[in-house]
C-alpha cells in the first residue's frame, strides 16, 4: 500500500498551492474558515442579507458543517467536534456563493459531480475538500484554535449559523477535486463499477417497480 | 420505585458516553476491518477513524460534529416502578437530552420539519423518541440511547413471496450500492435489516437490529444467522469500502430482524448504523445501583415471542 501525500495549506490559498493539489492528498488546514450551508446561503443569497465578514480577504474556505457547540452564558464558545455534512445539496446555491465570496476551497461530506466541478469550480479557481470517515469529529475539533465568531445564531439556530473558526493544521481533509475538474469519487466509482454484474449475479430485480427506477448501477443518487 | 433523579442523572452520563465513547464490539469489528483493508484510501480511512475514537475519549469531545438524533429506549421489568410514573419518566429524559446538548456539547440537530425552528436542544415535536418494550420478570429499568445519524443509507420497499432470497438480495445490495458511493452511509455499517411486519413495523424492526444488536451477534432461528453471514460477506465482496473508495469492508455486521406479516407481502428495510455506532446503556434498579454497559440486550427470547402466551424458560427449553 501507497501512504497518501500530506499538505498543510492557507484557507486563502494561491492558485500555485492549489495547482499542486491532486486527487487523494490528504490535506491540514491553517488559517480562517467559516461554515456555510442552506441556512446562510438562502439568507445570504435569497433574503440578500449582508455577509458579516470580508470574503474572500479573510477566508475562501467554506466548510459544509454544523459543529457540535454551544455558546456559554458569557458569550464565549464550547465547541467539541466538527465534521461536514452532505455537499450535494447545495448545488443550487453554490455558483452564486462562489461568484460572491471569491470561496476556493469547498469542504464537506461526498463531493459534487465532475459536471459541478467543471462547470462552476474550475472557473472559479475553486477545488472541493472532502472530510476522512466519515467522520473524524474529534480530530478535527483538535484543529480549532479559536471559535472567533458565530454570526446569525438569533436568525437560524446554532446548527445553521455561520461559525467562524481559527484552525491550525486542522485535518485530515482528502483533494476530492482539481483544478482541472476531476473528480476522485467519481474515479473510484468507475473502478468498482466494474465487479458489480458479478456480484449482482443470483439476485433478481423487484416484483413491483417503482416510478423512474434505473437499473444501472453507474448511476449515482445524488442529484 | 425507582428515583427519577437517578434516571435523570443516568440519562445525562448516557448521553455524554454515547456521543463520546465507541462501543467496544464496533471498536472490535472495525479494528478487525482495518487489519483486512488493503485499499490505499480506504485504509487511511479506518486509520484516521481509530485515531478518532482515540482522540474522543483523550479530549472528552464527541466523536463526530454529526451528533445525530438522539433517541431513547426504555426497557422495564414487570416489576419495575417509577417515580411519578411514566410522564415522570419522559420529563426526566427531555430534560436529560437538553442538558446533554449543551454539556457535552451535541450539535442541536432537531429542527422543525417546515419552519426549522431550532430550540438548540435537541428537544421538540416529536423529539427525542422515547420508546418502550417489557421484560416478565425484573424490578429494574433499561435506559437505553441511540444517537443515530445520517440522513442517507436506510430504505424501505414492499417485496412479494415470488420476489424471494434473490429480491431480498437485490434490494440489499442496491441499498449498499448507492448510498455506498461516496461514502453517504458512512460505511463500514452495522447494516440492519427489517423483514416483515407492516411499513412501519419494518422499518422499526430493521433499526433496531441495526441500532439494538451488537457485533458479533447472530439471530437465534440458525437459517436467518446463515443469511447474516451470507449478507455480510456478500456486501463485504462488492469491492467498496469507506467513503466509497476501493476496499473491501462495507459491513461489519448484518443484523436481521423478522416480524409476522400480511400473506402476501414480504416487506424490507435497510438501516446502516455509521461509523459512528453511538449506543449507551444502563440498568437502574430500586436500591439505587446502576450499572452501565454498551449491549441493549434489547431482542430477548421474550420480545422475539411467537405464541398466544409466554411461557418463560419452558417454551426456550422445548426449542
Amino acid at each position: 500500500m501507497t501512504k497518501p501525500r500530506e499538505i498543510r495549506l492557507s484557507t486563502t490559498p494561491t492558485p500555485e498551492a492549489l495547482a499542486e493539489l491532486r486527487l487523494g492528498d490528504i490535506v491540514y488546514l491553517d488559517g480562517l474558515l467559516y461554515t456555510a450551508r442552506e441556512g446562510v446561503y438562502m439568507r445570504a443569497l435569497e433574503d440578500k442579507a449582508n455577509i458579516p465578514l470580508e470574503l474572500p480577504s479573510q477566508s475562501a474556505a467554506n466548510f459544509h458543517c454544523s459543529p457540535a457547540a454551544a455558546i456559554r452564558p458569557d458569550g464565549s464558545f464550547n465547541m467539541g467536534a466538527v465534521t461536514a455534512t452532505a455537499s450535494f445539496r447545495f448545488a443550487k446555491w453554490l455558483p452564486e456563493w462562489m461568484a460572491k465570496t471569491g470561496a476556493k476551497l469547498i469542504i464537506g461530506k461526498g463531493g459534487m459531480s465532475s459536471r459541478d466541478y467543471k462547470s462552476y469550480f474550475v472557473p472559479n479557481g475553486a477545488i472541493y475538500l472532502s472530510t476522512v470517515g466519515y467522520g473524524t469529529g474529534a480530530l478535527l475539533g483538535r484543529g480549532i484554535e479559536k471559535v472567533e465568531a458565530v454570526h446569525w445564531q438569533e436568525e437560524l439556530g446554532l446548527a445553521q449559523a455561520m461559525w467562524v473558526i481559527r484552525c491550525n493544521k486542522m485535518g485530515p481533509f482528502i483533494v476530492a477535486s482539481d483544478l482541472g475538474g476531476n473528480c476522485l469519487f467519481e474515479r473510484e466509482n468507475a473502478k468498482i463499477a466494474k465487479n458489480l454484474a458479478r456480484v449482482y449475479e443470483g439476485t433478481r430485480p423487484a416484483t413491483l417497480k417503482r416510478y423512474g427506477e434505473t437499473d444501472d448501477r453507474s448511476d449515482e443518487v445524488i442529484g | 420505585m425507582i428515583s427519577i433523579d437517578l434516571i435523570q442523572t443516568t440519562a445525562e452520563r448516557l448521553m455524554d458516553k454515547a456521543a463520546i465513547e465507541i462501543p467496544e464490539d464496533y471498536l472490535s469489528g472495525l479494528q478487525a476491518a482495518a487489519e483486512t483493508e488493503d485499499g490505499d484510501l480506504s485504509s487511511f480511512v479506518l486509520q484516521a477513524m481509530l485515531e478518532n475514537y482515540k482522540a474522543a475519549k483523550e479530549d472528552r469531545r464527541a466523536m463526530c460534529g454529526d451528533t445525530g438524533c438522539p433517541r431513547w429506549y426504555v426497557k422495564m421489568g414487570n416489576e419495575a416502578r417509577i417515580e411519578g410514573g411514566p410522564v415522570a419518566l419522559e420529563s426526566a429524559l427531555r430534560r436529560a437530552t437538553a442538558k446533554a446538548t449543551y454539556d457535552v456539547p451535541l450539535r442541536p440537530n432537531r429542527v422543525h420539519p417546515l419552519w426549522r425552528t431550532d430550540h438548540n436542544n435537541n428537544v421538540g415535536i416529536g423529539a427525542p423518541e422515547i420508546e418502550y418494550g417489557f421484560e416478565p420478570e425484573g424490578d429494574w429499568i433499561d435506559l437505553i440511547t441511540v444517537h443515530k445519524g445520517g440522513l442517507f443509507g436506510t430504505d424501505y420497499r414492499m417485496l412479494f413471496p415470488s420476489d424471494g432470497i434473490e429480491g431480498i438480495k437485490r434490494f440489499y445490495l442496491d441499498s449498499l450500492v448507492a448510498f455506498g458511493k461516496r461514502g453517504l452511509a458512512c460505511q463500514p455499517a452495522i447494516i440492519g435489516i427489517g423483514l416483515g411486519g407492516s411499513k412501519d413495523t419494518c422499518m422499526v424492526l430493521g433499526k433496531r437490529a441495526a441500532c439494538l444488536r451488537v457485533v458479533g451477534s447472530e439471530n437465534p432461528d440458525p437459517r436467518i444467522a446463515a443469511l447474516e453471514r451470507e449478507f455480510k460477506d456478500l456486501g463485504n465482496s462488492i469491492g467498496m469500502g469507506a467513503m466509497g473508495f476501493v476496499g473491501k469492508n462495507m459491513v461489519i455486521n448484518c443484523n436481521i430482524e423478522v416480524g409476522y406479516c400480511h400473506t402476501g407481502g414480504m416487506q424490507m428495510s435497510v438501516h446502516a448504523f455509521c461509523l459512528s455506532s453511538r449506543r449507551a446503556v444502563a440498568r437502574l434498579y430500586p436500591d439505587g445501583r446502576v450499572e452501565y454497559r454498551t449491549d441493549p440486550d434489547w431482542f430477548t427470547p421474550y420480545q422475539r415471542r411467537e405464541t398466544v402466551d409466554w411461557q418463560g424458560g419452558a417454551q426456550e427449553a422445548a426449542e
